[in-house]
């Protein structure tokens, strides 16, 4: 029985980004991104793998990312590239403790140092240079 | 004295007298020894700008409802023992003003990632077997306790790399708060791993790499991906997330 056993939010309590600030957010994004890359590398493998079908099978199905939908899947894609790439530069200099403040003795009000500024900045131009990544591509993927 | 002269003498004494307020409480009930069904009881009380939330708890307990669990001693945020969500966010209930709440409705709940005991009572054997895991104590074959031998000198820097960890009242909010714990039951924890770097940076501690061992595992530090949370919660500044990055930080190489 999970409510004597620990009591766990479970799935629902991780990917609720709404009590924690702006860092849970990037958390949640993080890993949303990541798995759909993951499910776009998979896609991208059965794609590529129809050139094996010959120059025909290959075009037949090139055209069917060559849609409208197909298209704003791909934006989709680029946008998530480059959240988690940002994203993931900050995450892994966090986590070699690059950034992160550096320790001292706390005094009331406490603001953690390891959300500073310069994460929040990074997390926010991380968002801000996915959604302009997108628009780009999907102003060169229409505007043909 | 009558009312006219009450407020006259009130007003010449400079006493301004706040308007009582009513809050909501939603309480969550649950007792396992009874039945599996959990439930919210609402009571309404009075309140003034400086009533926390444990002062509600209490208020409720003394006039309508005894029975209600809940786990408390210092009532000033030393103790660590009335952590719980409050309105959906784990805080401790003594640091907890109704007033800073902006709402008329509070929701009070168990702690996550904890057993339930009763009610909002939560059993912390996990987190204390974590935390003595991790050796929380000062590892150094010279001791400084038996009278005699070596006396270990530190400077104001060298205190300031770990006096802030060093605050931990283990109340287990940054546990509550983390959502790798929200699905991971064999994750060691932020309370642990903060603990770990408190003793790894401490210069007259030598047992760092017995605790960089034990936190390198399946379920250790690995498994924390900096979503912060745990900071945001920390009632004492102890911020666990930098001790955790720091720490990953000796593992990979960052740090001597």
């Amino acid at each position: 029985m999970a409510k004597v056993d620990e009591n766990k939010e479970g799935i629902k309590g991780m990917v609720n980004p709404t009590r924690y600030g702006i860092e849970r957010f990037a958390y949640l994004l993080m890993r949303l991104t990541g798995l759909g890359l993951l499910a776009y590398f998979v896609a991208h493998i059965y794609e590529t793998s129809n050139i094996l079908r010959g120059k025909v099978g290959w075009q037949e199905f090139l055209a069917i990312t060559q849609t409208p939908e197909g298209h704003i899947i791909l934006a989709i894609v680029i946008g998530m590239s480059v959240f988690h790439t940002v994203n993931g530069i900050r995450v892994m200099l966090g986590h070699g403790g690059i950034g992160v403040g550096k320790p001292a003795r706390p005094d009331y009000p406490y603001a953690p140092q390891s959300q500073n500024a310069r994460h929040k900045i990074a997390i926010y131009s991380s968002i801000v240079l996915a959604a302009l990544a997108m628009m780009y591509g999907l102003a060169v993927m229409f505007g043909e | 004295m009558t009312s006219e002269g009450l407020q006259i003498s009130k007003e010449e004494s400079g006493i301004i007298v706040s308007p009582t307020k009513t809050i909501t409480l939603r309480i969550f009930r649950y007792n396992p020894k009874i039945n599996n069904e959990s439930k919210f009881d609402e009571f309404k009380i009075p309140y003034q700008r400086w009533t926390t939330v444990l002062d509600a708890i209490l208020e409720v307990k003394k006039h309508l409802d005894h029975s209600i669990a809940v786990r408390y001693s210092c009532r000033q945020a030393s103790c660590g023992s009335c952590g719980m969500k409050i309105n959906g966010r784990p805080a401790l209930a003594c640091f907890t003003k109704i007033s800073e709440l902006n709402s008329d409705v509070i929701t009070i709940e168990p702690m996550n990632n904890f057993p339930i005991i009763r009610d909002l009572a939560v059993g912390f054997e996990r987190m204390f077997s974590t935390h003595k895991k991790i050796k929380p104590y000062i590892i150094n074959e010279e001791s400084e306790i038996n009278p005699g031998t070596k006396e270990f000198l530190q400077t104001p820097e060298d205190v300031e790399k770990y006096i802030q960890f060093s605050s931990c009242i283990k109340c287990g909010l940054c546990n509550s708060a983390c959502p790798t714990m929200a699905t991971d039951s064999s994750f060691v924890g932020p309370q642990a791993l903060a603990q770990a770097y408190r003793y790894v940076a401490d210069n007259r501690d030598k047992g760092k790499d017995d605790r960089l061992k034990i936190i390198d595992d399946s379920h250790g530090i690995f498994r924390c991906h900096f979503a912060g949370s745990c900071s945001q919660v920390c009632p004492k500044g102890v911020d666990p997330a930098m001790g955790i990055q720091l720490l990953r930080g000796y593992l990979l190489g960052f740090r001597d």
